[in-house]
């Protein structure tokens, strides 16, 4: 597995909506390079013969009938908004992207 | 969201055409009318107050267990097969995660790279240039099951709240309606015709899906949207399809989002084409990105540079299990597909006997449904087209709307068309004395016959009005009936015309006629 570079910690915290200062990208650089040696541990495991899994049940078409069920009222919804308006919860604008 | 900058150079149509080949990939979100949401049982009546079809599963509260609406996966395969697609035999959904504000849980379900249809196709009909139409067959790549996304309504720095900061109120409701996203394969081969292409495309696959009955289609409400891809390579040779212009190699796409009619699809695309040929034939290079389509300029502009599909870190969904339609049910979901809509028009004009002029008319006024109905009620094929194409259509035209809503709006219906076409047909009104009911019908005053009634309107059948009415003309003018007597019957016209007077146009001119000979032979 090759190694974490700094543009990939910026980028993803980028992606994240995390903002780190020049330093804390540095800890992270190193911090993050330690989780990911030993979460490759992982990829130790003799699986030549096992199938890959994404579900632990063996289960297919799970579905439920098109049909309304009670759901929250807009107080309700918007009881733990930090910040509302006109019934809508308001959040920080994120900028160039529509 | 992007600054306007000044407009974009731009190469007149013909000669980037001439210069370059156009390749287009489609992709279409439709949002399905099922009563409920994806994933949960929220309703999805469009309008609603804001955040009150809300539960905790489309809003992402921690703990909350999504479960696939039935009907949706229904109607998605009903979608592949109409599509001519292979249904697979187990798919995943798959999470699409990335930070915004419209999506509550911060991931969108979607399906990855195990979509619910694959590899079909749709065939539309384009026009060959030579006046006829020939059909353009379309391949498809995929169409797959996901979720929408909520509202946004940005608050611009300029009113002051907030300490002037800019921010956006979301609305919820629409966060998890079922959607489908039906992507084309790149499509080559269509040379200058690809707006055309795109727009017929786009028509095809609303009137199928309208067909299906899977959604309301409005795409001026936003149930279905269209995002274009446009690149261009040089050409090479006289044929779009010739193997020397296949033989090319991509040019660098861009992805032009809110395209929301089908005069944009066709105008979008073509305002991409002249872009991108005037910065190649500058020798410059296509920046692959997202553009902003703007309605009102004809334009698009810069959006954001496009993520890679490496950054929504898309992973199967563990809270759902695998749909895995069984082959019997994809069976019997085959058998509930409707016509295809190009051969029930193809049937229909061949019953009604239209001419391929007549018909197109007769499609581009969104009349087909409305003439199948009133000919249903009783009306012939040419009087129900007669009058859905005049009036009606000219003022839904100077409404700016569809007939079809035009006419719905005034609770104007096929059984009234079909009730005034019987009204002329058993000899009660004229032509001339049709339009006037017509008229009081759509001013909302009544049924046809009620209308004829209340203005008194009625050809009169009792002979003994008319017969005196020939005689007092024949004897004021002595002159013109001798010249009839001696044989010069066209002098007949001017009693006619003097006969319709007295009964004031409630009469039958052929009737008139027959009258004022039989008396002067």
């Amino acid at each position: 597995m090759s190694s974490l570079s700094r543009e990939d910690v910026a980028h993803l915290a980028g992606l994240a909506r995390i903002d780190l200062s020049d330093a804390e990208l540095d800890k992270m650089v190193g911090e993050l390079a330690v989780i990911l040696e030993s979460v490759a541990k992982v990829q130790q495991a003799p699986i030549a013969d096992v199938a890959p899994m994404s579900h632990p049940m063996p289960l297919t078409n799970v579905t439920r009938p098109d049909v309304v069920r009670p759901g929250l009222t807009p107080d309700e919804a918007l009881s733990g908004a930090p910040e509302q308006e006109l019934g809508r919860f308001a959040v920080p604008r994120i900028l160039d992207e529509d | 969201m992007a600054v306007t900058s000044a407009a974009d150079r731009v190469l007149d149509y013909d000669e980037a055409v001439a210069k370059f080949d156009p390749v287009m990939g489609l992709e279409v979100h439709v949002e399905l009318h099922t009563a409920t949401k994806m994933f949960c049982g929220c309703p999805t009546t469009f309008g609603a107050e804001p955040n009150s079809q809300v539960c905790p599963v489309c809003l992402g509260l921690p703990g909350a267990l999504p479960v696939v609406n039935e009907k949706a996966v229904e109607s998605a395969v009903r979608i592949g097969l109409a599509l001519n697609c292979e249904i697979a035999e187990w798919c995943r959904f798959a999470r699409k995660n990335y930070f915004y504000p419209d999506m509550p849980k911060n991931f969108q379900t979607s399906q990855y790279d195990e979509p619910i249809a694959f590899n079909g196709y749709l065939d539309v009909e384009v026009e060959d240039g030579s006046g006829g139409t020939e059909i353009f067959r379309v391949e498809i790549e995929r169409a797959h099951m996901e979720e929408d996304t909520g509202k946004s309504l940005h608050v611009g720095g300029s009113t002051g709240r907030i300490h002037g900061a800019e921010y956006s109120l979301v609305d919820y409701n629409r966060a998890g309606i079922p959607l489908i996203e039906i992507v084309t394969k790149p499509i080559v081969g269509a040379g200058e015709r690809a707006p055309e292409v795109a727009k017929a495309y786009v028509s095809a696959l609303r009137d199928l899906l309208r067909a299906l009955d899977v959604s309301d289609v409005k795409m001026e409400q936003g149930s279905m949207r269209c995002d274009a891809n446009v690149s261009l390579r040089v050409r090479a040779g006289d044929d779009p399809r010739g193997d020397a212009q296949l033989a090319v190699p991509f040019g660098t796409r861009t992805e032009t989002k809110n395209v929301n009619s089908l005069r944009s699809v066709e105008r979008a695309v073509r305002y991409e084409m002249s872009r991108q040929a005037a910065i190649l034939d500058e020798g410059g290079t296509i920046l692959q990105e997202t553009r902003h389509w703007h309605e009102d300029t004809g334009m698009t502009t810069s959006g954001r540079v496009k993520s890679d599909a490496d950054d929504y870190r898309y992973f199967p969904e563990p809270d759902l299990v695998p749909v895995a339609p069984t082959r019997e049910t994809v069976d019997e979901l085959r058998g509930t597909l409707p016509e295809p809509p190009g051969l029930r028009r193809k049937r229909l004009q061949s019953e009604w006997g239209f001419s391929d002029l007549e018909m197109r008319d007769v499609v581009n006024a969104r009349a087909v449904e409305l003439i199948e109905e009133t000919v249903a009620a009783g009306a012939g094929a040419a009087a129900a087209k007669k009058w859905w194409l005049g009036e009606p259509s000219r003022r839904a035209n100077a409404e700016g709307q569809d007939l079809v809503s035009y006419a719905a709006g005034l609770g104007f219906a096929p059984a009234h068309v079909a009730e005034l076409d019987r009204l002329v047909t058993s000899g009660r009104l004229n032509d001339s004395m049709a339009r006037q009911v017509l008229d009081g019908v759509l001013a909302g005053e009544g049924t046809p016959t009620e209308v004829a009634d209340a203005r008194g309107l009625e050809l009169v059948q009792d002979d003994s009005a008319l017969e005196a009415a020939v005689d007092r003309v024949i004897d004021a003018n002595p002159d013109i009936a001798e010249k009839i007597r001696g044989g010069k019957v066209q002098a007949a016209g001017a009693l006619i015309g003097q006969v319709m007077k007295e009964m004031k146009g409630q009469a039958d001119a052929g009737k008139v006629r027959a009258l004022i000979l039989a008396r002067l032979s």
